[in-house]
């Protein structure tokens, strides 16, 4: 497995006037509902373990109120837990000076808001700047090498505007440009996309991905939306009420879903576009035939059998060695939206 | 049935010693650190006369050639300028000239000295919530107080004249600038501060980064309530002893002079409004980059 970058351990988050007098209660498994009745504090976040590896998006998803911007609040500290541990590069951040804090906040970790969190009154090569800026750097010199990155993010010629002058889609794109012009290897994302249009977003996810492609960073990624869940995590843990209820990669989550809450995410996906050969193939030798490669989704796999006249193809590796067989059965089977009390569902009950 | 229609108060013996006490002790220590404090002034007094003395002492013609600069370098606007141009004007040819330098001397170094100190104060109030439900209370005493109430031991420490003169404009005015910027820090996007605490800004960067240019405005706001109140205290520094347009209008409402009073609250009137169009016209030009156009 790749290796852990940030893991956080036991995580407990509690808000109120005196949390640590419930912390114990709640560790004990009292509800949220009761915490609030009975003690007036809130339960933000649970018993949240999560190793996040290093080069690859981890997304964490949940709806409104399931804790997941408290939850990626603490990796940098903005937030401080009522219990718990988390370790970034293995130091213990919970343990650090403010001085190391904000040493660690300029060099290793930066962040991108779902409101941009862009300061109104500097231009857009200012607010790229700033991080270079806060470390120290000259604001001439930290402009310069923040150019690049508003390069590649699209907005060459728009250094002298202001961020009220650029639309959603291009003011968080300055938000990225700032986050990446620190060079820090982690990148904490929250729901950065969730405010612009359909298209922008899609557009948006484009430019993550092909960054991603080249920078490999570790990157947090926030979301409410399973579709970008989808399309951008390496693995997806998704939260509710501040628990904690499932990590895997997409075809896991998918195929198998925990319990209600996420099957009701995830029946109404495209799962031909998402499930992947290698998720419901028959593992084993190869068959003559034609051949389909593992990472291949289903409605394209689909169409390359039936386009071959046959109704079973080999699926192979990145190499093109032969790693398992997949019928047009096993692929319409897999691709058909799940019924609601389905086989499946109830083994994993 | 008595003692409720009575108020059982302090019996008149005890509240005149008393009263007597306080004044006792108000006068030991007035002349126990009076001269202290007249000569922690001195420097601010050597100020404010040399300043008095240079706007008398200038040819009028410079005079309103600065003006007429400053007007356009704070609104650019060309009838901001073209106003105060004409006030000045008005205001040499009825014989205010004189007295109108004076208060512009006062009134300059008092905003001076508010934004000197009521800016930093504002800071410290927006700094935590303790410290704003400590100066709020100060702030409020300070602006419905009657002014001749606190002139009485200013008058005390420092006799009368310019100096006393000036903390009794100060007193007045300085709340508003205070008020206005603990409002304008307090009142700073959350999402703003957040991004510079993820970045890993210190206190320093973020108050001056981000925290006071965008409550820049609201600053501005206090700046020009200050001025204007400033300007309302100058007839009742004029019972103490300083020179400007109050007095005339102090000796007009002894003796019952329309006119005189007239022209010289009109005085006032004009420099308020000329202080008042440049100052907001410069804090709107602080807030260009506000006015983007929205793509939506």
């Amino acid at each position: 497995m790749a290796e852990t970058k940030i893991s956080i351990e036991k995580l407990y988050k509690i808000f109120g006037p005196r949390p640590q007098s419930v912390l114990a209660a709640v560790q004990q498994g009292m509800s949220k509902q009761e915490l609030l009745e009975e003690h007036d504090h809130v339960l933000g976040l649970k018993d949240i373990n999560i190793e996040v590896s290093a080069r690859e998006i981890s997304v964490i998803m949940g709806l409104s109120g399931s804790g997941k911007s408290t939850l990626i609040r603490h990796i940098n500290r903005l937030i401080e837990p009522t219990s718990g541990r988390i370790m970034v590069n293995g130091r213990d951040v919970l343990a650090m000076t403010r001085e190391e804090l904000i040493e660690v906040r300029r060099h290793s970790i930066s962040m991108v808001f779902q409101r941009f969190g862009l300061h109104v009154h500097k231009t857009v090569a200012e607010n790229a700047a700033y991080g270079l800026a806060i470390q120290g750097m000259p604001i001439g010199e930290a402009k310069q090498q923040s150019r690049k990155w508003l390069d590649r993010v699209g907005l060459s010629g728009f250094e002298n505007h202001y961020p009220s002058q650029l639309s959603g889609g291009m003011q968080q794109r300055v938000g990225l440009a700032r986050a990446l012009a620190t060079d820090a290897d982690i990148l904490l994302m929250d729901e950065p996309f969730s405010a612009l249009d359909p298209l922008i977003r899609t557009d948006m996810q484009q430019v993550l991905l092909g960054l991603q492609e080249e920078l490999h960073k570790t990157i947090v990624f926030i979301t409410h939306d399973l579709d970008e869940a989808l399309r951008l995590g390496d693995s997806i843990a998704i939260l509710r009420d501040g628990a904690l209820i499932q990590q895997g990669n997409p075809q896991d989550i998918i195929l198998h879903p925990a319990d209600d809450y996420i099957f009701d995410f995830v029946k109404d996906i495209n799962r031909g576009r998402v499930i992947e050969a290698r998720s419901v193939m028959t593992p084993g030798e190869g068959i003559d035939g034609p051949s389909v490669a593992h990472n291949l989704v289903l409605d394209e796999a689909l169409q390359a059998v039936s386009a071959a006249g046959t109704d079973r193809a080999k699926v192979v590796d990145g190499e093109g060695k032969a790693i398992g067989s997949i019928s047009l059965k096993q692929i319409i089977d897999a691709m058909a939206r799940p019924a609601e009390e389905s086989e499946q569902e109830a083994r994993y009950r | 049935m008595e003692s409720l229609i009575e108020f059982p108060s302090m019996d008149r013996q005890n509240l005149r010693d008393l009263k007597k006490a306080i004044d006792g002790g108000f006068r030991d220590f007035s002349r126990e650190f009076g001269e202290m404090l007249e000569n922690f002034f001195e420097p601010l007094l050597r100020f404010l006369v040399l300043f008095e003395k240079l706007l008398i002492a200038a040819p009028w013609p410079v005079i309103i050639l600065v003006i007429a600069g400053l007007a356009w370098l704070g609104s650019r606007s060309r009838t901001v300028v073209a106003g105060s141009v004409l006030s000045f004007l008005a205001i040499g040819y009825f014989g205010m000239w004189q007295d109108t330098m004076s208060t512009l001397a006062i009134i300059s170094v008092a905003t001076l000295l508010c934004i000197a100190v009521g800016i930093p104060l504002g800071i410290l109030m927006a700094r935590s919530d303790r410290m704003q439900t400590a100066i709020t209370p100060v702030l409020d005493i300070m602006q419905t107080i009657p002014a001749f109430v606190y002139l009485i031991p200013v008058v005390m420490l420092l006799g009368i004249g310019k100096v006393p003169g000036l903390i009794a404009v100060c007193i007045y005015a300085i709340p508003p600038i205070v008020r206005l910027t603990n409002l304008g820090i307090r009142l700073v996007e959350k999402e703003a501060l957040e991004a510079a605490d993820a970045f890993g800004a210190d206190y320093r960067q973020k108050l001056f980064g981000v925290q006071i240019p965008l409550a820049l405005p609201n600053i501005f706001a206090g700046v020009n309530q200050t001025i204007m109140m400033a300007l309302s205290m100058v007839v009742i520094a004029s019972m103490i002893g300083v020179a400007g347009l109050g007095v005339p209008v102090l000796r007009s409402i002894s003796n019952q002079y329309l006119a005189l009073g007239l022209m010289n609250g009109l005085a006032i009137v004009a420099l308020a409004i000329i202080f008042d169009r440049v100052s907001q016209r410069f804090g709107q030009r602080l807030q260009r980059h506000r006015e983007g156009v929205d793509h939506g």
